[in-house]
């Protein structure tokens, strides 16, 4: 399927090349290449707050991309990068991104007994759609295990408090999960963070 | 590239153009035929060009001549002057370009001949190419200001514009200031590298000083009548630093207003302009910018003291087959950053790589963001996003801006000093690693 997205979007483009002389028409590399600066050379991040883009699936890259555009989200940097873009290119960085192999940022440091704790809080809240602990790009959910620490705190506190919406069924069952526990937040993302599955 | 070959990157970074078939790469032998690449310049848009036409096409030969074994970074070297990083966490070195296959050769270039096409180095070495990509950064116009040269900055008065020792000497010149004394920077005049540098590195001393010497004071004194992020930075100071107030830790003086100088009395710590004198107990710099020595002396500037250059590839507009990216390029709409010397760098590379497979240049694609902390969980941000239209760089509209200050979102500003972080993280390991 993204396979497909390529080929479409380059059919697309030689289409644009000889309709018309000076359309620019930068290609999915090309695009994608200005992302790696804050990003990580292919979308590999080594840092603990802006997170890994390689191996997402096109649809969650597409799908997050159009709601920075679209001020949809927390206002980042990302909304006004995301103004620069029309929809076929995110659609061409997704392509690109969702062939890269998703990356573990190992460098972050965290407590044994709470990831041990938090695989298991993941195992029954998170893991029917993150499959994996959130490492298979093909399920269209967001990276989890080995992605930055901090964005994985941000995005917790920001579905939490509604600032950033979220689906029924993750609604539901975040609640659930910090009924039972609390600290279920830290505890996860200290499982996350171990990048054990 | 995982999951990728060089034939599908050839393919599709290509587009558009019919020449990207297979026999446009097949015949070549692996190096010394036709595509060998040289780089003048391991700095920020040096670097990352060459590790990206390897990246790109590993038949290419890439050698990149730097006169220094490590580089600093000048991005985030302000952290170091408040003491909240370390000098060693801002230096890297080269071995990362090396494992991507890149000759690195530690040497002074000391001339390009753009006939012959051949680099020439300080320990008599010589190097053919059949592109040259030049990435020199910056060099200081010392003379516009009377009384400061290279002896007076490396013995006392401090630019520390290109960071190392000039860093440190600036640092423990701050830290070791008589209590209640002054701090007077010299900022410079347009274009020069990093425009938000002056205003970060003043926020970092304030920040310093807040803590450690609270009745000191910094004093601004600019060439300009505005700045970069002003209006977040001067929001910042005061809420961070009384700016504004009698009791303020920062003054700002405009260039119309007696803040443009002219000489320097290093014996009496002063610096004075056509209003006015300003004694301080730590002078330092930032004098006006040209580009990088080599690019002098291989004929690649005009009359600005930079280089012009055409914006899809950075070949120079004066000797064809040499390129010049990052602050030594006249790149405006982009601006003298580390993020667009990346984005350039990348652009030149892929633009290499085409042109040296017979292929014409890929459409280019360019992005800068550019963080800067005001204080301790205050970060803050610019950002724009840029395409090549009718033969020029161009700003795409409705794109990038300020970090919204509308009201001061605690959240949001505590953030951006974390992506900060991260972004010196993955652009160093993007550019050496």
């Amino acid at each position: 399927m993204i396979r497909k997205t390529i080929i479409k979007s380059t059919l697309l483009v030689a289409g644009f090349a000889l309709g018309m002389q000076a359309q620019a028409a930068p290609s999915a590399e090309m695009l994608s290449y200005t992302c790696a600066g804050c990003h990580g050379t292919n979308g590999a991040s080594t840092g603990d707050a802006i997170p890994s883009l390689a191996g997402l699936s096109s649809t969650y890259l597409v799908d997050a991309m159009k709601a920075y555009k679209a001020d949809e989200r927390d206002p980042t940097i990302m909304n006004r990068i995301a103004k620069g873009y029309s929809d076929e290119q995110f659609e061409l960085m997704g392509g690109f991104f969702a062939d890269q192999e998703v990356h573990k940022n190992r460098d972050q440091s965290f407590d044994a007994a709470k990831a041990a704790a938090g695989k298991k809080l993941h195992k029954k809240y998170c893991d029917k759609c993150h499959t994996e602990a959130g490492t298979v790009g093909d399920d269209d959910a967001g990276q989890l295990s080995g992605n930055a620490k901090l964005f994985l705190q941000y995005s917790l506190a920001d579905f939490h408090d509604g600032s950033r919406s979220q689906e029924k069924k993750m609604k539901k069952k975040m609640k659930k999960m910090l009924k039972r526990d609390k600290d279920a937040f830290d505890l996860i993302v200290n499982y996350y963070v171990s990048g054990k599955k | 590239m995982s999951k990728q070959n060089r034939r599908s990157f050839l393919k599709t970074v290509g587009l558009g153009t019919a020449a990207a078939t297979a026999a446009t790469y097949a015949p070549f032998a692996i190096g010394g035929s036709g595509k060998r690449v040289v780089v003048v310049g391991g700095g920020m848009g040096g670097a990352v060009a060459a590790k990206y036409i390897r990246m790109m096409d590993k038949s290419i030969d890439v050698t990149l001549i730097e006169a220094n074994k490590d580089y600093f970074t000048g991005f985030t070297s302000n952290l170091v002057i408040s003491g909240q990083r370390s000098l060693d966490s801002i230096k890297f070195g080269y071995d990362g370009l090396r494992g991507h296959g890149v000759n690195v050769v530690i040497d002074k270039v000391t001339d390009i001949d753009a006939n012959a096409k051949s680099v020439k180095t300080a320990s008599g070495q010589s190097f053919a190419y059949d592109r040259c990509i030049v990435a020199p950064g910056i060099d200081f116009r010392y003379d516009k200001i009377d009384g400061f040269n290279e002896g007076v900055a490396n013995s006392k008065i401090t630019h520390a514009w290109k960071a190392g020792s000039q860093t440190t000497m600036l640092r423990d010149q701050v830290h070791s200031m008589k209590k209640g004394g002054t701090v007077v920077i010299s900022a410079p005049p347009n274009p020069f590298r990093c425009p938000p540098g002056p205003y970060e590195r003043t926020s970092q001393i304030a920040s310093y000083l807040k803590q450690h010497n609270p009745t000191a004071k910094i004093l601004v004194l600019d060439d300009k009548e505005k700045f970069s992020k002003f209006g977040l930075f001067t929001g910042g100071w005061k809420k961070h630093y009384g700016y504004g107030t009698d009791n303020s830790m920062i003054e700002w003086v405009k260039g119309s207003a007696g803040g443009k100088i002219e000489s320097l009395d290093v014996g009496g710590m002063t610096v004075s302009g056509d209003v006015d004198d300003y004694k301080g107990d730590v002078i330092n710099i930032i004098p006006a910018q040209k580009a990088g020595h080599i690019a002098h002396v291989a004929g690649l500037t005009n009359a600005s003291g930079w280089c012009p250059i055409e914006g899809k590839t950075f070949e120079s507009t004066i000797h064809k087959n040499i390129h010049v990216v990052g602050d030594a390029a006249i790149q405006s709409p982009l601006p003298k950053s580390g993020y667009a010397a990346n984005s350039e760098g990348k652009v030149c590379a892929a633009a290499v790589v085409a042109l040296l497979n017979g292929q014409s240049a890929p459409d280019p694609s360019y992005v800068n963001t550019c963080y800067s902390v005001i204080a301790p969980g205050d970060g803050i941000s610019v950002a724009m996003v840029y395409a090549y239209k009718d033969g020029k760089i161009v700003k795409i509209k409705g794109s990038g801006g300020l970090t919204p200050s509308k009201t001061f979102n605690v959240k949001l500003r505590e953030r951006e000093e974390h992506y900060g972080y991260s972004w010196f993280d993955n652009i160093t390991n993007d550019t050496f690693g």
